[in-house]
């Protein structure tokens, strides 16, 4: 028993020695000791000495990393002790954010987008194995460690994002299920581990992820890279794969939920009732995990969590004509609290084509603003903090209402936007037209085209043309990986320019190809579905393209257009497709049955009739009295006539 | 099989069939006639059922509120149709808009191969509006298509205004899960042409169309609504499309258990049903609408603006309200709830409509003869051919036996008849084409020396080239050949006939009443020409079985069954005018009666016309 309080008086002695130090460099006159113990007991607080306990946090960390492993090498005999770890590691390891930004849209709807971000700084790379979990879900972090996962991007959306009328998305995701990853390269055999990996997240999620498999998953060399940090982009650890298909519903929503710290007991996430979630216009949910810097240097790495909710309402299901949108309206519920795990918590509502309140009014009206560029664009926000009690009022509960004076407007004409249809009737061959318009009035700009295609439709790639306004468009970049039946689907990958304000035409030919009768659907008559195809595009961003920018900066700031700014990426995800194959009426092996068994039968019976059959001289009737007479010879025993 | 692999009985088989295969033919005639006939008769024909389990015993409610609003949008369109003498095409993209949709709209032009009198078009252009209900949480991959024709006149304003309607309340329903695309197309089938050409990127007939902006994802299902009066008494369905297809049953078993629930009067055809199935007054009822429904599906149009929807495998019917001076009335909202049901009953659709029939004759709304029942009055015609077929052979065959030494003596015999064959073959054939080209091509000719029109040109230089036929061809083989043998002509007519024979048969696979119709005329002529047959009097009687003549006799006997009479004189101008429409059909939306008449049947019709010129 002395051996570990031995260690653990080390241990505590460690800390100290360090925690001095680190007091000594700062020359922070705040002892340092104390101001931990008051960010444990109150997470909130963090914020507002952000940078301090960041700094603090870094050397604790490194710190951590260094003496734990010590220890436990240390008495490897002894039973490891989580108890000292715990007491002596500085526990403020991750930390939970949670948003709610309100987008009135031009067409009247209204898009609510909820961002819970956690992140943890720990590193499941190094190979040390991680058992206490706080804020960050223990059934994602056993399998990020458990299958080396380097990056995960998983979403689940019913409905197609309206582009031509709502604008871009904070977080676009094709209609369906979509799930991309990026493995460590320490993985050997990734298809295993990603049909191993799939089938984990289905469970997890609900979902019917299980039906990845090689026919649907792509390497994609381009249009996928890392959001995090990463040393390496050699594609063959990047899986990719939509289900297009997918259904989601509320059994996806309660694991989803299930996942946050404060589940949906309180905080931003008690609005996430699926009853209104899913009596909306559109519908998405996603988790998205990447490594991320610690800080500046970015010596160490942290694990970041995002679980990203957008929900679009309809204006004209749900409002009897009147326009008028409110927490409450939207989610049949109202705040009164924020998470109190979460160390910010803040409702943003996007005020910038309102600065005269002639579009809408918003109530209670807050003071505080913030800026931001959010896709190209510079937008205004109002900011409700639900840290600070005085948000909610006297009432207790905090009810944002949108009213809106102005009618709908047109349609809006975004920069980039892509759709996708099938051309061509009968059920032999077919085309597919994927269009791309740059609505930008005198920028063109490069956009990398991801199709993959079932390996059913079979691809005339030598029909493949791109065409821009009238002309032959040659991409810069292209690849193609062909698919084998019932092994892999097809992959194309393109580079093209898009020139300002076109239309620019991708279309390739088909064939339908006579599936194996098990392998149909159970509805083969619904069709078959094509995954959306992506579009990742640099896109000119509006700050820069507007000339008349002066009025606002002062000039020195505004000759040259900040590099930061001149362009954003977006991603734009097509309609999936809706494909029919020739299909074979279900009744018919029974037809056939019958059929071929007439046809045997009375083929073989004539042949086999021909065959045994002894040919022989027909003799001449014997007369009647003849017959007679050999009847009674032969009772006799005698030889006939 | 002892039958056949016995020598003895099986000459003893050949022998019956020749010997008696006139009667036999005849009585085959006979009994396909009667066989055809029977179909109408109630107790042999089977009630329709909905077999499509999605739109079966799902419950639906009908709610649409505001037929009177929408009767109020129809009169603010005509006003406004009036206004800009045609297709308002501002207001309508305004008003869609207004109700929330997404508004597109397209332009088309088409010249005609020559002027359409009826409808008084020669060079066309028009715009199409559209407006798209997006389903919420809906991936855009299905569509449903609710469309109203912009007609010149007074016609169809209410059938814009309750689609207008329509798209209002449905707008703000929850439950669609498929795309609801709202059609206003103008010029009818054109437009509806351009629009469906566009939407699937083909081009078929050489129109020029302005792309679409905005689709639905595959169409799953449409309803044209053609609506002319603000009440009804009966609501119509009309399901004969392009080329004699029909959509599927289901579609027409959905519209008439709607038309039960709600309790509207549904006619098919424009005829009501008759419960009196068992006196002569009830089947002959029954059988004049069938009649109806086999002389508008031979005719190969499409009967209403669902009919070019069929070609992408688009289920598709039109809805058209009748106003006639029955008591009974229903108000537009009834018609309202009435489209909301079936609509909300193709929401509900799983897969494309595919579990019924989908080659059907309908003597009533509540009875169909499927296809099952139905061929074998063809398979009675059709079999008359082979008959003859291997009477010629047998015939061909064994008058060697007088000869009986042999091989090389049938082969002598039989070796000029090729050339003899192939020469008729070939001439009429020609002259086939030549009544598929020269009609469209010269009518710039004709104009110049005629004093003509130019669709009288077209349709006279058709007469012209029809009747050359007849005096052309027939003994061209002796210019090459020299005489005609016995052996010849029996070849001849062998060849002739197995090809009527392929021929009829795909026809009637593909479109039924046509090819149906066909082998009334063209079988007993294929059965009794020889060349010994009275000459003057076969002549007669096969020119009054040429597929022009067919064609005369179904306007008149159409016209009979749609009880409007006409005189001999209005007959004959309706033929010529009919001629005009179906080559117009052909160049306009690609219907193949005109191109199959003239390029096979016509010409197969002149080889027995050929043999019975023999010399």
């Amino acid at each position: 028993m002395a051996a570990p309080r031995c260690s653990r008086c080390a241990c505590l002695l460690l800390v100290f020695i360090y925690s001095l130090y680190v007091v000594v460099i700062s020359e922070e006159p705040t002892p340092g000791n104390e101001q931990h113990a008051s960010v444990v007991e109150n997470p909130q607080t963090a914020a507002e000495t952000e940078k301090q306990p960041t700094e603090e946090r870094r050397w604790e960390a490194t710190q951590v990393d260094e003496t734990v492993p010590d220890d436990a090498a240390a008495n490897k005999q002894d039973l490891p002790v989580p108890d000292s770890v715990l007491t002596s590691t500085p526990p403020l390891k991750d930390e939970f954010q949670e948003e709610l930004v309100i987008r009135p849209l031009h067409s009247g709807d209204i898009y609510a987008s909820f961002q819970f971000r956690t992140v943890w700084e720990t590193d499941f790379t190094r190979g040390s194995k991680v058992s206490h979990y706080r804020l960050f879900p223990k059934s994602l972090g056993q399998v990020i460690s458990k299958f080396s996962v380097r990056e995960l991007h998983i979403s689940f959306t019913q409905g197609y994002w309206r582009t031509m009328q709502w604008g871009q998305p904070y977080l676009p995701s094709p209609p369906g299920a979509e799930l991309w990853v990026w493995f460590q390269d320490t993985v050997t055999d990734v298809d295993a581990t990603w049909k191993e990996l799939t089938n984990v997240l289905s469970g997890i999620f609900c979902a019917s992820l299980n039906f990845i498999d090689s026919t649907n998953t792509v390497e994609p060399s381009a249009s996928f890279k890392p959001l995090g940090i990463a040393n390496g982009t050699d594609h063959r650890f990047l899986r990719y794969a939509t289900l297009p298909r997918e259904i989601v519903c509320t059994e996806n929503l309660t694991p989803w939920k299930k996942l946050l710290p404060c589940g949906s007991k309180a905080g931003l996430a008690v609005l996430l009732k699926s009853e209104k979630l899913f009596h909306s216009s559109f519908h998405s949910q996603a988790v998205h995990i990447r490594p991320v810097c610690q800080d500046e240097p970015c010596k160490a790495t942290s694990l970041e969590l995002r679980q990203t909710l957008n929900v679009v309402f309809d204006l004209h299901a749900s409002g009897q004509g009147k326009r008028e949108w409110s927490l409450f309206k939207m989610f049949s519920r109202t705040l009164t609290e924020a998470c109190p795990l979460a160390s910010s918590s803040k409702i943003y509502i996007d005020v910038t084509d309102n600065p005269e309140e002639d579009q809408f009014e918003l109530s209670p009206a807050t003071h505080l603003l913030s800026q931001a560029v959010v896709l190209g664009d510079r937008r205004t926000f109002s900011v409700y903090d639900l840290t600070q009690q005085v948000t909610f009022g006297t009432v207790r509960s905090l009810n944002v209402l949108i009213r809106w004076k102005s009618t709908e407007g047109d349609m809006l004409r975004p920069l980039l936007h892509a759709e996708r249809y099938v051309a061509g009737y009968g059920l032999q061959t077919g085309e597919i037209h994927t269009l791309m318009y740059n609505n930008h009035p005198f920028r063109s700009f490069p956009v990398l085209l991801l199709d993959s295609v079932p390996w059913y439709l079979r691809l005339y790639v030598h029909t493949l043309t791109v065409t821009s306004k009238g002309k032959d468009n040659k991409p810069s970049y292209i690849h193609y990986q062909p698919s084998k039946d019932r092994m892999r689907p097809h992959l194309l990958e393109m580079l093209v320019q898009l020139p300002p304000h076109s239309v620019t035409e991708v279309t390739v030919q088909f064939e339908r190809a006579l599936l194996k009768w098990t392998e149909y659907t159970p509805d083969p008559n619904h069709g078959f579905y094509v995954g959306s195809s992506v579009v990742s595009a640099l896109v000119p961003s509006t700050v820069a393209m507007n000339t008349n920018i002066t009025k606002e900066q002062p000039l020195f700031s505004t000759f040259f257009p900040t590099k930061e700014e001149s362009s954003y990426f977006i991603r734009v995800y097509t309609e999936p497709l809706l494909v029919n194959l020739p299909t074979p009426d279900f009744s018919m092996p029974y037809n056939v049955i019958c059929l071929t068994c007439t046809v045997v039968a009375v083929g073989y019976g004539s042949l086999y009739n021909l065959l045994t059959r002894s040919f022989q001289v027909e003799e001449p009737n014997p007369g009647l009295a003849k017959r007679i007479a050999n009847v009674i010879r032969r009772m006799r025993g005698v030889p006939p006539l | 099989m002892g039958l056949l692999s016995d020598p003895n009985r099986r000459r003893a088989l050949i022998n019956l069939l020749t010997r008696l295969n006139a009667p036999i033919c005849a009585l085959c005639y006979f009994a396909g006639v009667c066989w055809f006939m029977g179909l109408a008769f109630e107790p042999f024909t089977l009630r329709t059922y909905m077999s499509e389990n999605a739109m079966g015993s799902t419950m639906v409610e009908e709610r649409f509120p505001s037929g009177e609003r929408a009767l109020a949008t129809g009169k603010e369109f005509a006003a406004h149709k009036k206004k800009v003498g045609g297709m308002p095409v501002d207001w309508l993209v305004k008003t869609m808009q207004a109700q929330g949709l997404e508004v597109f709209t397209q332009s088309f032009s088409r010249t005609l191969p020559f002027p359409d009198e009826n409808k008084e078009r020669y060079i066309v252009k028009g715009t199409n509006v559209y407006g798209i209900l997006r389903a919420p949480r809906a991936p855009r991959t299905e569509a449903l298509v609710l469309s109203a024709p912009c007609s010149p006149g007074d016609n169809n304003n209410q059938a814009v205004g309750l689609l207008l309607g329509l798209a209002h309340y449905f707008r703000s329903q929850v439950f669609w899960a498929k795309d609801i695309i709202f059609l206003v197309n103008e010029h009818d089938l054109i437009g509806m042409q351009a629009w469906l050409e566009s939407y699937h990127h083909t081009n078929t007939t050489g129109m020029d169309w302005s792309p679409l902006q905005g689709r639905g994802g595959s169409i799953q299902a449409a309803l044209s609504l053609e609506l002319s009066s603000d009440v009804i008494t009966s609501l119509d369905i009309i399901l004969e499309g392009l080329n004699g297809q029909l959509p599927n049953l289901d579609l027409a078993n959905l519209f008439y258990a709607f038309c039960q629930k709600i309790g509207v009067l549904c006619t098919i055809q424009g005829r009501l049903q008759r419960n009196d199935w068992d006196s002569v007054s009830g089947y002959s009822h029954a059988v004049q609408t069938m009649m109806l429904m086999v002389m508008k599906q031979a005719s190969g149009r499409p009967w209403g603006d669902h009919g070019l929807f069929l070609r992408y495998h688009i289920e598709a019917a039109t809805i058209k309200g009748i106003n006639s001076f029955r008591q009974y009335k229903t108000d537009i909202t009834t018609v309202g709830r009435l489209l909301e049901g079936m609509f909300r009953k193709l929401n509900n659709l799983l897969e494309r409509l595919h579990q019924s029939y989908f080659f059907y004759l309908m003597p009533s709304l509540s009875h169909f003869v499927s296809i099952g029942y139905y061929m074998p009055a063809f398979g009675l015609l059709a079999v008359i051919l082979l008959l003859r077929a291997l009477d010629l052979w047998v015939q061909l065959v064994s008058p060697p036996a007088v000869a009986a030494d042999g091989v090389g003596d049938i082969a002598q015999q039989s070796s000029p008849g090729v050339l003899s064959v192939l020469t008729p073959l070939v001439i009429s054939h020609l002259t086939g084409a030549a009544l598929y080209i020269l009609p469209t091509r010269f009518q710039e000719i004709a104009v110049e020396h005629f004093p003509v029109s130019e669709t009288e040109a077209v349709v006279l230089t058709a007469i012209a080239v029809y009747t050359a036929g007849l005096a052309l061809p027939h003994n061209t083989h002796r210019l090459l050949s020299g005489e005609g043998t016995e052996q010849g002509w029996r070849v001849l007519k062998l060849v002739a006939v197995l090809y009527l024979a392929v021929l009829l048969g795909c026809t009637a696979l593909i479109n039924f009443s046509l090819g149906f119709i066909l082998a009334l005329t063209l079988v007993p002529v294929a059965a009794f020409v020889t060349p010994h047959v009275p000459k003057t009097l076969s002549a007669v009687v096969l020119v009054i079985l040429s597929p022009a003549f067919t064609l005369l006799f179904s306007v008149f006997f159409f016209q009979e069954l749609e009880e409007m009479p006409v005189s001999f004189q209005d007959g004959w101008l309706l033929y010529l005018s009919v001629i005009s429409q179906g080559i117009l059909d052909h160049y306009l939306y690609g219907s193949l009666v005109y191109p199959l008449i003239a390029l096979m049947v016509y010409p197969c019709w002149l080889l027995f016309w050929n043999i019975l010129f023999w010399k």
